[in-house]
């Protein structure tokens, strides 16, 4: 590599991680945001946040292409975002309204976009999964290159859909990537009590599939182990099983005061926050703190207006459901 | 007309839409190699090869799972159930995604899925492969449920499921692959939500769909002989259902008999019989009577299996009850 490449490429690697700050950043703000308007009653049912986890979603998107296919559970928002979908579209979802990018109708749980290939947001824990299998079948049959990414949590690990999906993934060869976002609890259940095994990437190795695990707080480091197994999946039509280890700083859900875990736990993993350690990365970039404000006010504004945007919308009348049943 | 069995018009129906539509493909447990547990795609993987007949593992849930995500994204996934007993492993997929996508996107993805396959019992099947489900599926929104009763039927109304953008799950008669039938020359195709008069008549509307129609017809003929004029009548599709069809026969008669092979709770029949209440009151001579078979699960012995079942004899005993004949 010639000394200008390598400028080039600096300078390339510098501006990725300022976008993937600013994706960070801006699904913890939206997250935060959500979580007071659930306190205000705007937002309803069931809301889980991603805080403490959005390095997984920016390093994620930053290892594929527009044209890759995400799937993921009910924690959804963060994935969404990163993904394209914009904070109006998000937060007036989560409002239920009709601007959102479900209209309305699907709500935290269940986030569609279906222009940024964001293919939901699903409630039934790692029943996405085969469906995830079928877009990566899709895709091979169809020849198209693109790579299906299927995230799911620790949870869904013991479920028989992840397994069925796995095994199928792997028997016929399919471009998927299986991204097991691990942070440690299946709701208020530890680990420990819901799986016979610690590393949740060994249930790669009976079908066959590629495996990698690690940390999640670095999004440089998630998007390039992401990225070789995407390209295995983009090239070679392998798929993988990849194991995320991360931390989510709120309770399962709203209505979670998360009791079964100390505030001593909470705090250690938020010194290894993904935004303090990207903000490290920065600095050797010659970002300073500034710098960071600037960003950090563009994004205040952009949830400001979202929140506002969320409330001024109106949501879709009962008499228009029947519409949504069938296609005619 | 040619004359073809019921599984080689089924046949005729997925080799049509797999030659017009390159999305179509098959998926289930012993399609290929083996031909079709019952033989009804017989020959498909030699025609169409292995990228569009797929024999799949025993993993309901992972190949209907399969074939709802490749439906999202624009695919039209035939999915063979051996049975639709082995549905209710993939009940989840069915029922919680296939038929919940449309309206959980706001609209943006649609599922163009058909699931197929033998429903209903056959000969000393037992408990666990003896059901009739269509009560299950028919009482989900977003879902449609095809039920044809021969072989002209079974291929017009497998290519309009399959070219549905909605999920269908289209029920065959496990006994009846091997009934004959004409069906049209040339292609052809029957509307879901079409019902069918399958014998005209005035004294008494008999209902019943898949092989509950021969049943009936079987019934009618015996009143024949009595001087009993029965109407025949086939929704062919549950869900959507025919209803004004139903409501004209009824209207026509002042009396209705529903015929239906599942367990009576909840079943499909009660449905009809509530719709009947509310547009034929007036009209009604008799409250409409159902013959289902017995409350219980299906025994194995053959003479007592034969005995819960609705029969040709039951249903015409039925029919003069509802005259104040029997």
């Amino acid at each position: 590599m010639t000394r200008i490449e390598g400028e080039a490429l600096q300078a390339q690697e510098k501006l990725n991680l300022l976008k993937y700050y600013r994706q960070m950043l801006g699904i913890r703000r939206l997250e935060e945001a959500a979580a007071k308007a659930y306190s205000q009653q705007k937002i309803g049912g069931f809301l889980h946040l991603y805080i403490g986890q959005e390095a997984i979603a920016a390093g994620a998107v930053g290892a594929t292409e527009h044209g890759d296919y995400f799937l993921t559970s009910y924690r959804d928002h963060g994935l969404a975002y990163a993904k394209g979908t914009s904070a109006r579209a998000c937060m007036a979802e989560l409002f239920g309204k009709e601007t959102g990018c479900s209209k309305g109708l699907g709500g935290s749980m269940h986030f569609f976009d279906k222009p940024n290939n964001f293919l939901g947001g699903w409630g039934i824990v790692g029943a996405h999964m085969p469906l995830a299998v079928g877009t990566a079948f899709a895709s091979k049959y169809r020849g198209d290159g693109r790579v299906t990414l299927c995230f799911y949590g620790d949870g869904a690990v013991s479920q028989g859909a992840a397994h069925e999906a796995m095994s199928l993934a792997s028997l016929w060869k399919l471009p998927i990537v299986f991204i097991c976002e691990n942070n440690m609890y299946s709701m208020g259940t530890p680990l420990s009590r819901t799986m016979s095994v610690e590393d949740a990437s060994q249930k790669a190795l009976a079908y066959g599939l590629e495996r990698d695990r690690f940390e999640g707080n670095d999004v440089l480091l998630v998007r390039d182990r992401l990225a070789v197994a995407v390209k295995r999946a983009r090239e070679e039509s392998r798929p993988s099983v990849i194991e995320i280890r991360c931390y989510r700083y709120r309770g399962h859900s709203m209505s979670d005061p998360g009791l079964y875990r100390t505030k001593d736990e909470v705090e250690e993993y938020k010194r290894k926050d993904c935004l303090l350690i990207a903000e490290r990365h920065l600095a050797g970039y010659g970002i300073g703190p500034e710098d960071l404000k600037a960003i950090d006010d563009e994004v205040k504004n952009e949830i400001e207006d979202a929140v506002t945007f969320a409330d001024e919308s109106g949501h879709l009348p009962a008499e228009r459901l029947p519409d949504f049943n069938y296609v005619d | 007309m040619p004359v073809v069995e019921y599984r080689e018009a089924l046949r005729q129906a997925m080799e049509e839409e797999m030659l017009r539509d390159p999305d179509v493909f098959l998926m289930g447990e012993e399609v290929g190699f083996y031909n079709g547990a019952y033989k009804v795609s017989k020959g498909m993987l030699e025609k169409f090869g292995d990228k569009r007949i797929i024999d799949s593992p025993i993993t309901e849930c992972g190949f209907a799972g399969l074939g709802i995500g490749a439906a999202m994204v624009g695919m039209r996934p035939i999915i063979e159930f051996m049975t639709w007993n082995f549905s209710l492993v993939a009940i989840d997929q069915i029922v919680n995604h296939a038929a919940k996508i449309r309206q959980m996107s706001g609209g943006q993805f649609n599922c163009p899925i058909t699931f197929r396959g033998p429903g209903g019992a056959a000969h000393q099947l037992a408990a666990q492969h003896s059901s009739a489900f269509e009560s299950y599926y028919a009482h989900i929104p977003g879902l449609k449920v095809v039920m044809p009763a021969n072989p002209k039927d079974a291929k017009g109304l497998l290519k309009s499921s399959i070219r549905d953008e909605n999920p269908v799950c289209f029920i065959e008669g496990e006994t009846m692959y091997s009934d004959k039938g004409e069906i049209p020359d040339g292609e052809y195709t029957i509307p879901l939500g079409v019902g069918e008069i399958k014998r005209e008549g005035t004294d008494c509307t008999i209902i019943g769909w898949s092989k509950m129609v021969n049943i009936g017809l079987a019934a009618a003929e015996i009143l024949a002989t009595q001087g009993i004029n029965a109407e025949v009548l086939d929704p062919r599709t549950i869900r959507p259902l025919d209803e004004d069809l139903i409501v004209a026969s009824v209207k026509k008669t002042g009396r209705c008999v529903i015929l239906e092979e599942g367990y009576p709770f909840a079943g499909v029949g009660a449905e009809i019989a509530y719709r009947i209440s509310q547009r034929c009151f007036d009209d009604l001579d008799h409250p409409v009577a159902r013959l289902t078979s017995m409350d219980v699960s299906a025994p194995y012995h053959r003479q007592v299996e034969n005995s819960i079942r609705p029969t040709p004899e039951k249903a015409a005993d039925l029919v003069k009850k509802v005259l104040y004949l029997g």
